[in-house]
This record gives C-alpha cells, structure tokens and sequence, in this order.
C-alpha cells in the first residue's frame, strides 16, 4: 500500500481517570484512507483512545494531530475538527426527538447552516447509501437496532467528514443485524473513507483493514497487517487473545 | 374469575371502628360550636357574597369570594409563566459548566429551601418587587389606565387597574419563589437525558448552546411535564401566603369578608371548596392527559 499523508498522528499520549492510568504511551499514526481496526480486552483502553480522537476525552499529556489541528482541551478549533471527524456509537445514540431525516439535517443547518431543502436532498442520498431510504419520516424508536445503527451512520456521513470512528458499533445489536451494519460499513470503507474501527468483528477485519492494532492494558502490543496478524502475531498476549475470540 | 364485590361489602369491622371514631369527633366538634359557642349558621349569605345583586344599578356583579378566585386563577396563571421562564434558567443554570453560574444557582435555591415561605414573601416584596415597582412607576401608569374609558380588555386580563401594581407585585414575588423548586425539577429533567445525547450532538460539532437548546431541552422538557403540572397546582396553594403583602387574591378576600360579616365558619369552608375543586379539578385533568399521551 502506498502510504498517503498522515491525518491522526497520536505521540506519546497518556491518560488518566482519576488514578487509572487508562492510555499508556500511545503512538499511532492514521493515514490518508486508511482503515484501522483496534481491537482488544474490555478495559484496554480501545475506545478512549478514539474518543481522544474527536475530543469526547482528553488526553493529559503528550501530543495529538488530527487533520493538521493540534488537539487540547482548550483547543478553540475543536468545533472544526468534530466537523472533520464523524463518530459513530455502539449505542447509537440518535436524537429520540427527532425524525430519521430531522437526526440527519440537524448537524448540517445548525452547524454548518445550510439550507433545509439541500441538507435534506444531502440527508436522503446518505440514507440511500445505507439502503433505508423508505425510513426517513419514522422516529428512531420505531427501528430496529440495525436500522438505527445505519441511521447513525448516515448522521456522520452528512456532515461530509473526514474520518470516520467506530466505538464497537455492532456490540449492542442483536446477531442477525450485525450483518446489515457491517455490509454498509464494507461499504463505506470501498468509498475511500479513512475509518478507525474499534470491534471484535474479525470477519470484518479481515475483509476491510489494512492494518491491525491490538491494545492491552491501555497500551498498544501490537500494529500490523492482518494478514501477519491472524495468523502470525507477534506478541504471546495478542495470540492468546485471538484464540479466545475466534475459537468459536 | 373472582367475585367482584361492592364497596360495601368489602368492609370489615375495623372500618366501621374508624367510622365511628370519625362521626364521633366530628359530631364533638359540632356539638362545641353549636351548643357552646351558640354559633348561628347563615350559610344562606354565602352565594351573596360569590355572585351580587347590585339594587341600584339592577344587575349581577361579582362579589369579594368571585373577585378573590378570578384574581388567584389570574395570579397563578401568570406567576406560573414567570417561574418556568425563571426556572429553566436556574436548572440550566445548575448544569452549568461555569462553576460560578452553578454556585450563584444554588446559593439562591439553598436560600429558598432554608427560610419559611412567609419570610421569603416579605423579603421579595419590599427589597426587590417594591422596588421594581416604584422604578418603574407602575402605580401611576395603572392609575391613568384606570381614568380612561373602554378599558374591558385591561380588566379582563389584570383586573381592577387601580390595584395592578399589587398584582403584578404578588406575581413576582410567587413567581421568585416557586422559579427555585421549578428550577430543580427543570435540573433533574437535563440530568435524566442520557450522556450519550449530549456526546453524539458534541460529535457532529454542535456547540453547547446548540446542544442544549436542540437537544438536550426538547427532550427534558418532555420528560418534566407531570412534576411540573404538580408544581403549577402547589402554586396555586402557595398563592394564598401573598394575601399577607395584601394582593387582594382568594384568602385575602376571605379575611375582608369574615372580617366584615363574622361568618366565620362559612366563609372559611367555601373558600377551601374552592381551592379544593380548582387544584382537584386540575390534578384530575392532568392524570388524563397523562395516561393518553403514555397510551401513544
């Protein structure tokens, strides 16, 4: 793979709960398209490291780049980057208040001020995209998990981000919707999109990430291609991991 | 299926053990007033008082108990405005991420829990609602309203213009004081929308303004309606403490008649009728619109 220009370049970030050491020293670089699968015990520190990444946490030393903005907390471009950066939940976390295409037109005309009429032409291509489009006037609480993970999806999507993060979007789902959320993320991931996946989907790993993290005990053991990484990691803790998981 | 019984029948003996001790007490207390103080019952002038017959002018005015309970319906309506307008600023307030704004916020409901309602009353009238007023110059302005003709439109929404300061002061001052525990239920209403609500509007770059006026309220304020109903009905209840800053409400209008007229007993039980029917009226309505919106 040819590496293209660094968007998320994470140094030496540590970060603390109180006394809980929860990331330990992290480096990371993200690049231009790339589409990153981290995955790893509960408690390892997966998903605040990319909850760093869009500012939901913040690190309390070391430096994050993202998009050529240094992040902190006082950082006044903050706005901008989660503009830049869409997050998707594990659970979902759609406006229950809203319609399906009021959820999708509410980030562009309050925060980018576009106009209703092309914010909702915006809104229904994305639900196109992850094929609800018949969806669009129900409230979140008349669809199933799947449908509503998709839903959340194309919230991210219609801001015209970036980046794209996961946290275990699939974990709350019940099995047999798994499959409808991964496909339309195949999906996305075949658009170019850089994607930083945190799951335990390692069908979809496999299919999609060019590269494997694996976190343990807020630091990261190791990065590698999957195909190295399946079948041969190099770190014992990482093995066992995987033969735990994909045992069944 | 069980056999359904009547009220009756579902009685047991102690009920009727406690009926008796009930009919005897009361019949004790009729028994004093009748016999010991030689009470004389006039039940007889109280619609008098509700609804007049004006002899010279040959029609039908309201009287002191009417006047009373059209200005406490009026004073309830309007203080309950005024405190959701000031209680949604105190429960944003009390979210705040500014720790000086939250500390300001819970100084003045601490004040409010931590000092009798009457008290409260009278500090509100003559250090802020007095004063309010006479900036303002409220009482000669009301007063040249009073003067003009045609002035229904004025009267139907304030009452008697002469007394418009006194009820714009009782307003205010049921108003600050409820604004404290409406604020706390508008509070508990942010605190009980999910974090995830807040995480996913901060996600798609929304400010904290924006996150709080399109997402976090709409859905608060949802959740908030049947405490908030409850307070708006101790409102009413309430509004009777601002007779003591002489508002002319309900219990003011009490005072003047059984003061007048010495029907004592009378005038007290038609005028807790009436509290009783509007707040029970009101609980009862708000349990039905309740019940249809959970249907749906």
């Amino acid at each position: 793979m040819t590496q293209t220009a660094p968007i998320i370049e994470a140094t030496n970030l540590d970060k603390f709960y109180g006394d809980f050491h929860a990331l330990k020293d992290v480096n990371l670089t993200v690049h231009q398209g790339q589409k990153m699968v981290i995955c790893g015990p509960s408690g390892s520190g997966k998903s605040t490291l990319i909850r760093c990444f869009n500012g939901l946490e913040w690190h309390n030393s070391g430096k994050l780049v993202i998009d050529g903005i240094e992040v902190h907390e006082h950082a006044k471009e903050i706005r901008e980057l989660r503009q830049e950066v869409g997050m998707v939940f594990q659970q979902f976390n759609l406006f229950p208040h809203l319609t399906v295409l009021e959820n999708l037109t509410i980030g562009p005309m309050k925060v980018r001020r576009i106009g209703q009429q092309e914010a909702e032409e915006t809104a229904r291509k994305y639900l196109d995209r992850v094929h609800i489009p018949e969806q669009a006037n129900k409230y979140p609480s008349q669809l199933s998990g799947g449908q509503q993970q998709r839903v959340a999806i194309a919230r991210s999507l219609c801001m015209e981000t970036r980046i794209m993060l996961f946290d275990e979007p699939t974990s709350a789902l019940d099995p047999e919707m798994i499959n409808e959320v991964l496909d339309v993320m195949v999906e996305l991931a075949n658009t170019g999109m850089t994607m930083v996946v945190v799951t335990h989907e390692m069908g979809f790993a496999r299919k999609v990430a060019d590269t494997m993290v694996f976190m343990e005990d807020g630091r990261i053991v190791e990065t590698s291609p999957p195909d190295q990484f399946f079948t041969n990691p190099s770190s014992e803790r990482c093995r066992i991991f995987l033969d735990q998981i994909l045992e069944h | 299926m069980p056999p359904v019984h009547s009220f009756v029948q579902r009685l047991k003996w102690p009920d009727y053990l406690i009926a008796a001790v009930l009919i005897g007490f009361f019949g004790y207390i009729w028994y004093a007033i009748e016999g010991t103080l030689n009470y004389k019952w006039r039940w007889e002038l109280i619609p008098g008082y509700i609804v007049g017959w004006h002899t010279g002018r040959e029609e039908y005015f309201a009287n002191l108990l009417l006047q009373g309970l059209t200005a406490t319906i009026r004073i309830s309506i309007y203080a309950s405005i005024l405190a959701l307008i000031l209680g949604t600023i105190l429960g944003v307030a009390r979210c705040s991420a500014n720790l000086t704004v939250r500390m300001l916020a819970r100084t003045y409901l601490e004040f409010l829990r931590n000092i009798p309602p009457v008290v409260v009353v009278f500090i509100f009238f003559f250090f802020l609602s007095q004063q309010l007023i006479d900036a303002l110059d409220l009482a000669r302005w009301s007063r040249g309203i009073a003067r003009q003709d045609d002035i229904w439109l004025w009267e139907l929404f304030f009452g008697d213009m002469r007394r418009f300061p006194s009820l714009i002061s009782g307003v205010i001052v049921l108003a600050l004081f409820e604004s404290a525990f409406v604020g706390e239920i508008v509070r508990a209403g942010i605190q009980s929308v999910p974090k995830g609500q807040r995480e996913a509007a901060r996600s798609i770059g929304m400010s904290r303004t924006q996150e709080l006026r399109y997402i976090v309220l709409p859905q608060a304020m949802k959740k908030v309606v049947p405490p908030m109903a409850n307070q708006f009905i101790t409102l009413i209840k309430d509004s009777s403490i601002i007779s003591l800053i002489s508002v002319q409400e309900l219990t003011y209008k009490t005072v003047e008649l059984v003061a007048s007229s010495r029907m004592i007993f009378e005038a007290w039980i038609t005028t807790a009728a009436f509290y009783f029917i509007v707040c029970f009226g009101l609980s009862r309505l708000f349990a039905r619109f309740e019940k249809r919106s959970d249907q749906r």
